[in-house]
């Protein structure tokens, strides 16, 4: 099995020290805080609904855009301006798989949700920010398909 | 939208404008209380002075399906300041869900000052109105409440089954595909182990946003009336309980028939269908 992309496990390991709401609350904020929306040169409003993430309450949209070394450049935005959760874990999936290798990408689990925003998240949030996950897998799973 | 006074409603100092609260901010008889689906909401920027109400850790039993009993209730009245007599205003996201979901736990102990802020978090933050990450230093307060009190808003499966049988009012709150069975959990949400799909023998569907305007705030008592009486039918001085999937959706709906249209009798029934479509032997129709 391929390993994780390195950013991405290292923000596992972050949060795997973590024991109270209030420490991943604040994590999860500050991350939020570092989200960049899709820029101008990729998107613009109204984006093409085939980049919308089905699924996601907080209206997600998801680019992935081709380097040259057979790596993907993912870009994000939310719509929904409560939508810090979508936000905190854009800002993780940008940070950690853009650049990274398909394989590793790829290889991310649905899992890694519940790492992040915990156990006890609601329905709807873990199922949007799951599906949110699932699509920038996705793209790197099409990716290798093609190759 | 209109001023809340023109709207029509029943109980109309049951809701309040933002610019009601922005003006009692420093009120020391109004508590103004989030209350969301999304717990890193109020941590990220709430209106100044507000106290947080999350509807799992402070509503909810920790072990078993019931909501907090009369110890915990003083307790989280206490931790967040108020006394029976404090004004409570409850806001929070997805509509006020949340904020009138808590509302309705607050009128189970009788805490019946509570009002809601139309328009909820997202109409407060879109007019531009300050929003601050510094949580507020509460002074606790020492609250003395009743048992809670079952009886008058809130239903149980066999008071639902008895209802149901006198053909008594039903409405649930879900989505169509919910109510017709097609999905056993609303769309985009996943499956939470019901196992059956339909809706209650008798029950009419009205999904609770259809009480909404797009801003989130409520429609007012003529647009109101003509989806609840006219077009479903109901009877305001009858029997009616409301329903959904765990009983947040239908606290909104509960919200709008008892306090918007002035309904007599409303129970919100928060068993909902993740107990009516597990339960054996219960009838379901499709």
């Amino acid at each position: 099995m391929a390993e994780l992309p390195p950013k991405l496990q290292a923000y596992l390991d972050d949060f795997s020290f973590i024991s109270t709401r209030e420490e991943r609350v604040d994590y999860l904020i500050a991350l939020a805080d570092e989200f960049q929306p899709v820029p101008a040169s990729i998107a613009t409003k109204p984006y093409d609904e085939a980049h919308r993430v089905i699924g996601c309450e907080s209206e997600a949209f998801v680019w992935a855009i081709d380097r040259e070394d057979g790596t993907v450049d993912f870009y994000f935005d939310v719509l929904n301006p409560q939508g810090l959760s979508a936000m905190a874990m854009s800002a993780i999936l940008d940070q950690a798989c853009s650049g990274a290798p398909l394989e590793q990408v790829a290889a991310i689990n649905g899992e890694v949700v519940f790492t992040f925003f915990g156990k006890d998240i609601s329905m709807g949030k873990g199922r949007g920010l799951t599906e949110l996950l699932n699509a920038v897998v996705y793209q790197a799973k099409q990716r290798l398909r093609s190759d | 939208m209109s001023d809340i006074s023109s709207r029509g409603y029943a109980n109309a100092d049951k809701l309040v404008s933002t610019a009601w609260v922005a003006e009692r901010l420093n009120d020391s008889s109004v508590r103004v209380v989030e209350s969301n689906e999304d717990p890193l909401l109020y941590p990220s920027g709430h209106v100044p002075g507000a106290v947080e109400v999350d509807w799992v850790k402070d509503l909810n039993d920790p072990l078993r399906r019931d909501y907090l009993g009369k110890a915990g209730f003083e307790a989280l009245a206490s931790r967040i300041g108020i006394t029976p007599e404090t004004t409570v205003v409850f806001y929070g996201d997805k509509s006020n869900w949340w904020a009138t979901y808590a509302l309705w736990v607050f009128e189970l102990f009788n805490h019946t000052n509570a009002k809601i802020m139309d328009g909820g978090r997202l109409k407060w933050a879109e007019e531009g109105r300050d929003l601050t990450r510094e949580v507020p230093s509460i002074s606790p307060t020492n609250y003395s409440a009743p048992e809670r009190d079952d009886s008058r808003i809130r239903a149980f499966r066999d008071g639902v089954l008895a209802h149901t049988r006198a053909q008594g009012q039903l409405v649930d709150v879900r989505s169509p595909a919910e109510f017709s069975g097609e999905a056993l959990h609303m769309e985009g949400y996943p499956q939470e182990g019901a196992v059956r799909g339909g809706h209650i023998p008798g029950a009419s569907s009205c999904p609770w946003s259809r009480a909404a305007n797009e801003d989130g705030t409520f429609k007012n008592a003529a647009d109101l009336r003509a989806i609840y009486l006219d077009e479903l039918g109901l009877d305001p001085g009858s029997p009616t309980i409301a329903y959904c999937r765990i009983g947040e959706r239908s606290s909104h709906t509960w919200f709008v028939l008892t306090n918007l249209l002035g309904f007599s009798d409303v129970c919100n029934y928060d068993g909902s269908w993740t107990e009516w479509g597990n339960s054996v032997g219960l009838p379901i129709e499709k």
